[in-house]
């Protein structure tokens, strides 16, 4: 018996029951490696801006002043006072006058060295450590102000609120432009699989009536869709990856943006970039083929 | 193996096929008659569930067809073998792995399937053309080749609409003979067609029986065919 020329398909081979989809293809994989890419920068903003407020509350955080200013006579009375009202406040772990030495070299940097500090009337330092719970800084404010009235609360919150409402604005962002980017991506897998799923209309209706069952037909769109996605949104990631790494380094002072990137085991996080798309990818075209072949007996 | 109880059967308001019932003994050659536009394919359609009948109950292999599944559908289908009047062919594959394609959505491995497909392409004459494209096939080599893809899975059914459409008195011939073997071999046989002098060849070699659809409903034709 003749067997020349029998060509027969590997088991299950989908990209040869369903013809080649020609620019679609493309076109998925470059939408999907443009969404990985500006992906990358998405999470490279989200760490940057954890980092960044972790780091204005620690050095924030925990840690508030009372000052104490009144004539120098009245001064050693009302910091005894301010004292003690602060070790009966709930939320304080530790409360400490700064003794004449400390002062001095806070003051140094400004003055020099030999301020002679005793005979100054500079005011009294109190520094308030926090339990990780907080006090109230409003009760204990009304509370000074009626026994001490040399004593200010210096609590720091109002300059780390702003900031931290700065740092919450840009997490949400981050987090709103990776839903974005994802739903874009979605978007663009289902557009693409609905038009392959319309061009091989006919394909779909004769392997249906051949015997093929309804994931088998969708497995035929869903591997070419999640494949392409995934090569496209592997080369995005890494193309978005080395553009992070090539930004100016987070050491040089100063400047937020500088702070950009990834440190350490936050590289591994847009590895995870791929996946999500190829799964984002794969739920679209079942969704799409599942919608089209229930129009198909 | 197949019976339709008072079948009913529309598209729109135009009633087509109106209280049909019929019953196919396992085994048997039947021929679907009647003139084009009588409802023929409409009534093979029913058959295969391409289309679900409006009134009236269907059973195949034992199993009340308005009440499968879409995978119970598909997996029904594989015990059918069909020969569609427009080959419903996928064009891009070459024809050897259109007549595979049922083994391939079914799950079988190519490789197990090989000697039944490359005997099956020889059995219906078409080793030379296997590597062509449908497209690029004659009417004739068309059919046959639908006929293999019919067959491919040794289905216990076989229902073939016009197939012998499009081909030369030769080439029917030679497409009937392929069909009485299949019955001899105890496959159940429907063929729809208008060609009567097929039908006169058959009743010559087979015992073969004439369904006529008429005014939406089938009657056994007599023996002046
Ligand atoms: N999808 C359809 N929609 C509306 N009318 C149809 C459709 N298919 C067939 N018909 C009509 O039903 C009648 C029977 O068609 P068909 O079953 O193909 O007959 P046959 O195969 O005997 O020639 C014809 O009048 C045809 O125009
Ligand atoms: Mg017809």
């Amino acid at each position: 018996m003749k067997e020349k020329g029998l060509t027969l398909p590997a088991k299950g081979d989908p990209n040869r029951i369903v013809p080649p989809t020609g620019i679609t293809a493309l076109l998925t994989v470059f939408v999907a490696g443009a969404m990985a890419y500006l992906c990358v920068f998405a999470l490279a903003l989200l760490f940057s801006t954890d980092r960044l407020a972790d780091r204005w509350a620690d050095e924030l955080a925990r840690t508030a002043t009372v000052r104490i200013s009144a004539p120098p006579e009245q001064i050693p009375a009302q910091t005894a006072a301010a004292l003690t009202i602060l070790e009966q406040t709930p939320g304080v772990a530790d409360a400490r006058a700064l003794s004449d030495d400390e002062q001095r070299v806070l003051l140094t940097p400004w003055f020099g060295p030999d301020l002679p500090v005793e005979t100054l009337p500079l005011p009294r330092l109190i520094e308030i450590i926090e339990t990780p719970d907080g006090f109230d800084a409003e009760g204990l404010r009304l509370r000074l102000r009626a026994e001490v009235p040399g004593a200010v609360l210096d609590d720091h919150t109002r300059w780390r609120r702003p900031l931290i409402e700065a740092a919450e604005r840009l997490r949400f962002l981050g987090w709103l432009s990776v839903a974005l980017i994802g739903g874009s991506l979605a978007a663009m897998v289902t557009l693409a699989a609905s038009a392959a799923l319309s061009a091989n209309a006919r394909v779909i209706s004769v392997l249906r009536l051949i015997g093929a069952r309804d994931s088998y037909v969708a497995r035929a769109f869903t591997r070419r869709f999640t494949l392409r996605t995934l090569a496209g949104a592997g080369v995005g990631t890494i193309a978005g990856m080395v553009s992070v790494a090539l930004l100016p380094a987070s050491d040089t002072p100063g400047a937020f943006l500088s702070g950009l990137g990834f440190a350490g085991g936050e590289w591994l996080a847009p590895l995870l970039i791929p996946l999500v798309a190829g799964a984002v990818a794969f739920g679209a075209t079942r969704l799409a083929a599942m919608r089209r072949l229930r129009e198909t007996r | 193996m197949i019976e339709l109880s008072e079948v009913s059967y529309s598209y729109g308001d135009r009633p087509l096929l109106t209280d049909l019932s019929l019953k196919l003994a396992p085994g048997s050659f039947h021929f679907l008659t009647g003139p084009s536009g009588s409802g023929k394919t409409t009534f093979l359609k029913l058959c295969y569930l391409e289309l679900a009948a409006q009134r009236g109950r269907i059973e195949i292999f034992g199993q009340d067809a308005a009440e499968l599944n879409r995978d119970s559908v598909a997996k029904l289908r594989q015990r059918i073998g069909i020969v569609h009047q427009d080959c419903q062919f996928l064009d891009h594959l070459p024809v050897a792995e259109n007549i595979a394609l049922p083994t391939t959505v079914a799950g079988r491995s190519p490789e197990s399937e090989r000697e039944n497909i490359t005997d099956l392409i020889s059995w219906v004459g078409l080793t030379e053309r296997a590597t062509a494209r449908p497209p690029e096939l004659s009417g004739g080599e068309r059919q046959r080749a639908a006929l293999a893809r019919a067959v491919v899975m040794s289905p216990d059914l076989i229902l073939a609409d016009e197939p012998t459409g499009n081909v030369d008195w030769e080439m029917s011939t030679r497409l009937l003979q392929l069909l009485i073997q299949l019955n001899k071999l105890g496959k159940t046989v429907l063929v729809a067609t208008h060609d009567l002098a097929l039908i006169r060849q058959a009743k010559a070699q087979v015992q073969a029986r004439v369904l006529r659809l008429r005014g939406g409903t089938v009657q056994l034709a007599g023996t002046d065919l």
